[in-house]
């Protein structure tokens, strides 16, 4: 009983340890081991083939594409993002009135899903419908916008919906941020007749410092995960041009009965994650002690 | 609100219970047909089966024409709660039944003669090791050209019947104001008018090259030539097609923007949708070059290994997916032909009754073949590999040479 | 003067961008909005409506797709809209969020406050959590939750959901609770109060910003789930996005856009009034814990 007492605090923890241990560990563990198999529709355990399935995956057009895409689309989404959510909230916090609004209409697109927003996303993008048509129709006869029926631009389209979607999460990060910012300084440095951009490059900014690092990693893994995005906006298309790691893990395992190579495509993955995700953990826990 | 709280406070509650299972009365049902005359058509099956007493629970799952289904299908057999039956390509029947998860309906079968009225080439999907273990409830044929009448009557032209001819008319349709070919931009969309375009070469390289994946025959120059044939199929494409369904392409053709599109005879449900008549407001003959030939999908409900309490429901939802009636009215709605050979034409379209008498032609001539677009060609990993360099000859500059290389290298690695 | 001048073309400026940037985060809603409102020749441009695009405003008002989404549109074969099946996401969602919170903020408090060797590591792990791609655990969890007999229920369903949301919540709170002063709960202590009494007298009452947070971040992931809605709900326990994934998602049939933009719509009130009623909270939230060095 006094020992039950005792470690109270850790056996609390208990219920959400084991759950995490085994749909997170576990399942990673498992993808592993399915990777190396040659599982097909199912997963089978009966006959092994080592790492052959990497190579396999490796040397797949789709994967190349999925690679470079990834690189394009994580670069711009991160930074996109963190350049229009950093300055939408430097925007909002001088002073703007109907500020309130404004905030929820930039954060309303984290609310709603792909499955809800994505035909109307599809539509705003095609030519014949969306935004190309609307600006002809109101007589901008040259007006142009059909990326996503070109392979080399249609990711950019995916960037923008997927900017759209979490600018206002980013934003709302930052704007969080300066709100916490002691403003003492901020006067003292005004007094000292420094210029209102020299503030915020000097003084502002890096005290965002955290924001940035939070910004970053919550957008670096939405990036990775991103599935819901390319599927409602292009399919992968045109071809297979806006194909991303996610949506090749997807239709490997799923749609073509490679479970083995999307098993394996899946545990790449997850070391980009942990490349990227580890060195934020440790600065968090040092910043806990 | 409350209601509903205290039913999900009991679910929980109860939430070590195996979540009721098929009662014996009824049968739960995994397809992905929610709208239209497909939907229609299901409701149909579910009233058949509410007259002889067999109630229907509902598991729809709709996206990427089956992909989402088959998804949560592996879900629900992995986690050892199947549902009764499951709609189901071709293909897919073959390999739920290579891992033993299918049941065996042969009582049925052989009480009611399916094996005297379905056409073997589709009883050879439909079976396993001689046992029947999904029921076909139809024959679609994916290699149609649509077109429309009032365009090609104000130009004086006919339905093309050779590769020369389908050119000179899209040329003469373009030369009027009017988009050459209707496309969409998926690559099951592309590769629908490739394996036409191949079966056109002939159908003994559609039978090499694509059914036995034969090495020699896909870099053969009846594949380069099929290459090149698309390529100028693809000329005749509104720049923006990418993206586009299938259903939007054949409005183009109905509403006059476009006069010609290839598809398969699905298409004709949005004619009758429109209002219109197929073979009157909107054409159809089949791809140039194809008529003696017959390519196919079929849709299956595959019946999973249930328990013994399960299968007098599972055999009577089998009985009536097979029954005349049932099928007749199933597929006047969806635009197919009837999975039985037995049942009367009078009813159906000069289109449907056309693809009806060349079935029985093309079943005796050898001539007929499981589409490779639609999940009867090659197993799901294969399929993907030829749709990959179709897709992407289409969607870049790529030459039929290349195109015909990298689908030696791509089916080679996928085999 | 001219200072004045210039100050208010800085801030006629300002207000412009803002005001363009709302344009674009509008645009996807308001076609959406137009859409569900429009009668389907005007959508389709059909004779009479040649000048109609996805961004003008309706010119016949009709609320009729609503109402056909919410309780008559036919889904495979049932005719009976989206009702109910906003029900089963609300209780899901209940259950889901509730457990999923009430876990996280029991770890946050832990790992904060009662530190023990080596607890970093565990908070480290939780935390990876976060990262991982849902498609990957779908198979995995089948066979998990077919082995405990959870299959297709509702229980099932919430578990998958707490599984995935811990993580994010024990984050949340975590760094919630670190900044809350250790003296708070020293003083707790010398009068008595045991490990629970300490966290439901003195922390929950002053936690609401951080719940808001964790529970308007729960509430919009269950919500919006479709993978393991379809995967692992049973034919009574199917949540709305299924329902609406079954709406929109049509292979054929002429595709009635302003009913499947009803639905959307219907379909993302909830999550949109959390955000738009929550969202002052939710920044204050952000301020006091989540983003702070």
């Amino acid at each position: 009983m006094r020992f039950f007492k005792a470690r109270l605090p850790q056996l609390t923890l208990l219920p959400s340890l084991v759950l995490v241990a085994v749909s997170v560990y576990g399942f990673i563990a498992l993808t592993f081991v399915i990777s190396l198999t040659r599982s097909r529709m199912l997963p089978r355990f009966d006959r092994w083939e080592g790492f052959d399935n990497y190579a396999r995956v490796w040397s797949h057009p789709r994967w190349e594409v999925a690679v470079e895409n990834f690189a394009i689309f994580g670069l711009l989404y991160i930074g996109g993002t963190l350049v229009i959510g950093l300055g939408l909230a430097i925007l909002l916090d001088q002073k703007i009135r109907a500020e309130g609004a404004l905030r929820t209409i930039y954060l309303y697109p984290m609310a709603l899903s792909f499955i809800v927003t994505g035909v109307a996303w599809q539509w705003l993008m095609s030519p014949d419908l969306g935004l190309q048509h609307a600006f002809r129709t109101w007589g901008w006869e040259s007006f142009s916008f059909d990326w996503i029926t070109q392979s080399e631009m249609a990711i950019y389209c995916v960037v923008i919906a997927g900017a759209w979607q979490a600018s206002g999460f980013v934003m709302a990060l930052f704007l969080a941020a300066l709100r916490g910012i002691n403003t003492e300084i901020i006067s003292a440095a005004r007094m000292d007749g420094a210029s209102g951009p020299a503030i915020y490059w000097h003084i502002i900014i890096p005290a965002l410092r955290p924001a940035f690092l939070t910004a970053i990693v919550v957008q670096g893994h939405l990036s990775i995960k991103s599935y819901d995005l390319v599927v409602a906006l292009t399919r992968g298309g045109p071809g297979f041009a806006t194909e991303l790691p996610s949506t090749f893990m997807y239709e490997f395992t799923f749609s073509r009965n490679e479970m083995a190579m999307g098993a394996a495509s899946a545990v790449m993955m997850l070391v980009l994650l942990t490349v990227l995700i580890v060195p934020y953990l440790y600065s968090e826990l040092r910043h806990g002690r | 609100m409350t209601k509903y709280l205290t039913r999900g406070v009991g679910a929980l509650l109860s939430m070590t219970a195996l979540s009721a299972p098929a009662l014996a009365d009824e049968v739960e049902v995994m397809h992905w047909w929610t709208s239209g005359g497909e939907a229609a058509a299901i409701a149909v099956l579910q009233e058949d089966l509410q007259a002889r007493g067999t109630g229907w629970v509902d598991m729809a799952i709709a996206g990427g024409g089956g992909d989402a289904a088959m998804t949560a299908l592996r879900a629900r057999v992995v986690a050892g709660n199947p549902p009764t039956a499951a709609q189901m390509l071709g293909m897919t029947v073959r390999d739920w039944a290579d891992e033993g998860f299918l049941g065996n309906l042969n009582a049925v079968a052989e009480a009611e003669g399916w094996n005297d009225v379905v056409p073997p080439a589709v009883q050879a999907f439909g079976t396993h090791d001689g046992e029947w273990v999904a029921a076909p409830v139809n024959i679609h044929r994916p290699h149609w050209v649509w077109a429309n009448a009032g365009i090609f009557e104000e130009l004086g032209l006919s339905m093309p019947t050779t590769w020369d001819e389908f050119f000179a008319a899209a040329d003469a349709i373009e030369a009027a104001g009017h988009v050459g070919v209707a496309m969409g931009g998926q690559a099951w969309q592309e590769a629908t008018i490739w394996e036409a375009i191949v079966l056109s070469v002939s159908p003994a390289l559609y039978e090499a090259a694509i059914i036995n994946a034969d090495m020699d025959a896909l870099g053969s120059e009846g594949i380069v030539e099929s290459f090149e044939i698309f390529r100028r199929v693809l000329g005749y494409a509104d720049p923006g097609y990418a993206g586009r369904d299938w259903n939007l392409a054949t409005a183009m053709v109905i509403n006059g923007e476009a006069g010609m599109q290839i598809m398969g005879d699905w298409a004709k449900g949005e004619v009758i949708n429109a209002g219109l008549t197929p073979g009157e407001q909107v054409l159809c003959a089949v791809v140039p070059g194809t008529d003696g030939a017959f390519l196919f999908n079929t849709d299956f409900f595959a019946m999973f290994d249930v328990g013994e309490d399960a299968q007098a429901a599972q055999r009577n939802m089998a009985s009536a997916a097979m029954s005349v009636s049932f099928q007749e009215t199933f597929n006047l709605a969806k635009g197919s032909i009837p999975a039985r050979t037995d049942v009367p034409s009078a009813n159906f379209d000069v289109c449907g009754q056309t693809s009806m008498a060349d079935l029985v032609e093309a079943t005796e001539a050898g001539t007929l073949f499981g589409s490779l677009a639609h999940g009867h060609g090659q197993p799901a990993s294969v399929q993907a590999a030829y749709l990959d360099v179709v897709t992407q000859f289409a969607n870049s500059d790529m030459t039929p040479e290349a195109a015909a290389e990298a689908l030696v290298a791509s089916v080679g690695g996928a085999l | 003067m001219a200072a004045d001048m210039r100050r208010s073309v800085q801030r006629g400026v300002v207000y412009l961008v803002l005001v363009l940037a709302a344009g674009f985060f509008l645009l996807p809603l308001v076609a959406m909005v137009f859409t569900s409102l429009k009668t389907m020749p005007e959508i389709t441009g059909g004779a009479g409506f040649e000048t109609a695009t996805i961004l003008s405003p309706p010119r016949l008002w009709s609320f009729e797709a609503w109402g056909l989404a919410w309780s008559s549109a036919c889904i495979a074969v049932a005719c009976e809209g989206l009702r109910g099946y906003f029900w089963n996401s609300i209780l899901l969602v209940v259950f889901a969020v509730s457990i999923s919170v009430a876990l996280g903020a029991v770890n946050g408090y832990v790992l904060s406050k009662w530190r023990f060797r080596g607890d970093s590591i565990i908070f480290g792990m939780l935390l990876f959590g976060c990262f991982i791609p849902f498609q990957i655990v779908l198979i995995p969890m089948a066979r998990l939750l077919g082995l405990l007999d959870l299959a297709g229920t509702l229980g099932g369903l919430v578990l998958v959901h707490v599984c995935y949301g811990i993580p994010f919540t024990t984050l949340f709170f975590r760094n919630f609770y670190v900044t809350v002063p250790d003296e708070l709960i020293a003083a707790g202590r010398m009068d008595g109060a045991g490990f629970w009494q300490i966290f439901t007298i003195i922390l929950v009452p002053i936690s609401w910003p951080i719940f808001v947070v964790a529970i308007i971040w729960q509430f919009t992931n269950v919500w919006n789930d479709f993978l393991f809605g379809a995967s692992f709900a049973g034919p009574d326990t199917r949540p709305l996005m299924v329902a609406l994934n079954n709406l929109v998602n049509t292979s054929t049939g002429t595709k009635a856009y302003n009913v499947d933009m009803a639905g959307a719509m219907i379909a993302a009130l909830p999550t949109m009034l959390v955000y738009i009623v929550g969202g002052r909270y939710f920044l204050r939230g952000l301020t006091s814990g989540a983003v702070k060095g």
